[in-house]
């Protein structure tokens, strides 16, 4: 499975994103510590931690919608410090949105093309490139196995495994350089989580970037060639697959300090339960 | 279904998620109620009062849909980014107001005199819309904020410049005439007086509905009324769009404003009610926008305006008492909000995977 990535050669060039000792602060709460950390081109780089240690806030920062306040975000080996989501796109960084951010009421194709429509002519008269937009938003999810697909529909009308198929597809086509997949929270079906996966591996052959930022473990080491672990906004480790197998992982995840203060917690009021 | 061979790539689906018949797809169309609504209205006072198919009473019924029509159309975009606007009727009165002073008093010539009202009533969009973006407060509240101050401001500032309730004269003033040719000319048209106001409405509603469905700046109305988290996360310019919105309906509050003056030639201090401002709403509401935003169109809200100007004056030529109006405005409205519910039902139900 990781052959793709031990064919190359260890690359001399830089990483394609790297993060250098970069903190995000809500008002006086750091959501995101020092952290550094590098997210080669052509690997899986698979983010893991609870809820609040700064996940989502390293989508945040990685896509665009929360620029960092302290530290270096790197693209190529050059300081960036994204805007808005829109430069993230255009510098070819593409994010799956947990909660896929697709708006029920907007037909697909102008769901595909959210926020970077194509257009033509100039300012007064410039207009959306309807017929471009809906033949590539046509193509773009055949690629990712939705056919059969009207694309003047309201994306309300799409199942929801294809509602999200169409968030992949979208940031397939945005993703010239990295993929940032934030794990949706719905819950999904087999071959819902399938077609995740073979869109996170062909982006990985494809040499993108991509980071996953998952819950579950298992899921990630079936994919993952690099393991990053946040816990309270810091790195808490960083592991390569070398290093783990499933099981560490999940020991990791589930067997933080916060298990073990429960664990203390609960053998203090039911001593029985240090029997077990 | 009958099998023709297999699906070709890219052929308009007519399978499962095909089976949109015709009628579905007019449910689709936000203007269809309001259609069907003008349709029944229109029969129904063509026979109650047949003076209102008229040239005359076709004058009369576009003069009463234009000058609220062009409010509309513009709440109704507004309506679809998700916000309200209710201050638009005092804008166009303030307006006037301020244009009157500064050529009636000052001795302004004629369009430097409209130039600065208009910006002074971009400068009540932008504070709206800065307020609402920053404060992420409901625009309803503040606008009804602003609506008080201008109310108050303009009328007591009016009096106070102008020593009187009235300024009159305007018509002496440059360029008088040019600007009453582009706002407050009229037309005899088979025996009706077709005001210019007509012309501005049509080409607010075409323009409007161009912009909702054919421009960037449409894709942003539409997705910052109806996802707003999603646009923020593909870098939709959500604050910019909605700013931009409060300013189109100030300006088009200011264009009501100044066709009313340059017609009339002269300026009434008048309490402009926070009525005009729900009329707006009422009607593009009737239009077919929904109040939750993400849904409408601009076309609805004109046609939504028609249908509101066919009732009232309906109701004047076939000698109903005209308080009877209120009531079936009240009844068209409950009717189109119902219609609304079910087009959201129809829309928002997500199938089950």
């Amino acid at each position: 499975m990781s052959t793709s990535a031990d064919a190359v050669p260890p690359a001399p060039s830089l990483p394609l994103l790297e993060l250098r000792r970069l903190s995000v602060h809500y008002g006086s709460v750091a959501a995101l510590c020092r952290v550094s950390v590098t997210l080669p081109a052509g690997e899986i780089t698979c983010v893991l931690g609870e809820n609040g240690s700064g996940k989502s806030t390293l989508v945040a920062v990685l896509s665009g919608l929360r620029p960092h306040d302290e530290g270096q975000l790197l693209l190529s080996g050059e300081p960036v410090r994204f805007r808005s989501p829109l430069q993230a796109r255009s510098a070819g960084i593409a994010t799956v949105w947990q909660d896929l951010a697709v708006a029920p009421l907007l037909s697909i194709w102008r769901n595909f093309f959210l926020g970077a429509e194509p257009t033509r002519g100039v300012w007064p008269l410039r207009r959306l490139d309807v017929d471009r937009a809906r033949e590539t938003t046509v193509r773009a999810l055949a690629r990712v196995g939705v056919t059969q697909v009207d694309p003047d529909q309201p994306a309300s009308t799409l199942q929801a495994g294809a509602r999200q198929s169409l968030a992949v597809a979208r940031a397939l086509h945005f993703g010239a350089r990295a993929l940032v997949v934030d794990e949706p929270t719905a819950p999904l079906t087999v071959a819902q989580q399938t077609l995740l996966l073979q869109a996170i591996v062909e982006a990985r052959t494809q040499g993108l970037a991509v980071v996953l930022v998952t819950n579950n473990p298992r899921y990630a080491h079936l994919v993952g060639d690099r393991f990053l672990l946040l816990a309270h906004g810091a790195v808490a480790g960083c592991l390569t697959r070398d290093d783990v197998d499933a099981a560490d992982l999940m020991r990791l995840m589930a067997g933080g300090e916060e298990f073990s203060a429960l664990t203390a917690a609960l053998t203090a009021l039911h001593s029985e339960l240090g029997d077990r | 279904m009958i099998a023709e061979g297999p699906p070709t790539f890219g052929a308009v689906s007519v399978g499962a998620p095909g089976d949109r018949g015709l009628l579905a797809r007019a449910l689709d169309r936000p203007s269809l109620p309001a259609l069907v609504g003008l349709v029944v209205v229109v029969l129904f006072f063509g026979l109650e009062a047949p003076g209102l198919l008229s040239a005359g009473g076709a004058a009369g019924v576009l003069d009463v849909a234009a000058s609220l029509g062009i409010g509309a159309v513009a709440v109704a975009l507004l309506l679809v980014a998700g916000q309200f606007d209710l201050s638009i009727g005092v804008v166009a009165v303030a307006g006037s107001l301020l244009s009157a002073v500064l050529i009636g008093l000052a001795g302004w010539p004629t369009w430097p005199a409209l130039a600065a009202s208009l910006a002074a009533s971009l400068a009540v969009g932008v504070v709206n819309g800065v307020l609402v973006v920053n404060t992420g407060l409901p625009s309803f509240l503040v606008t009804i904020a602003t609506f008080l101050i201008l109310q108050g401001t303009a009328l007591a500032g009016f009096e106070a410049v102008a020593g009187s309730t009235q300024v009159t004269g305007l018509d002496q003033a440059a360029g008088w005439r040019s600007a009453a040719a582009v706002f407050g000319s009229s037309a005899e048209i088979a025996g009706g007086r077709f005001q210019v106001s007509v012309l501005w409405w049509v080409a607010a509603a075409a323009l409007a509905s161009w912009a909702l469905w054919r421009t960037k700046f449409g894709n942003a109305v539409f997705a910052s009324g109806g996802a707003r988290t999603a646009a923020r996360e593909l870098g939709v310019p959500v604050r910019r769009t909605t700013i931009t919105l409060f300013c189109l309906t100030a300006t088009a509050g200011w264009l009501i404003g100044t066709l009313a003056l340059l017609r009339l030639e002269s300026v009434l201090v008048t309490n402009a009610g926070l009525g005009t401002g729900i009329d707006y709403i009422v009607v593009a509401v009737i239009g077919g926008c929904l109040l939750t935003g993400g849904y409408g169109s601009a076309a609805g809200a004109a046609i939504g305006a028609l249908l509101y100007a066919v009732a009232r004056q309906g109701i004047v030529l076939a000698g109903w008492d005209p308080r009877w109006f209120q009531a079936l405005l009240g009844g068209l409205l409950l009717v189109a909000l119902l219609a609304n519910g079910v087009v959201r039902r129809r829309l928002k139900a997500v199938p089950r995977s």
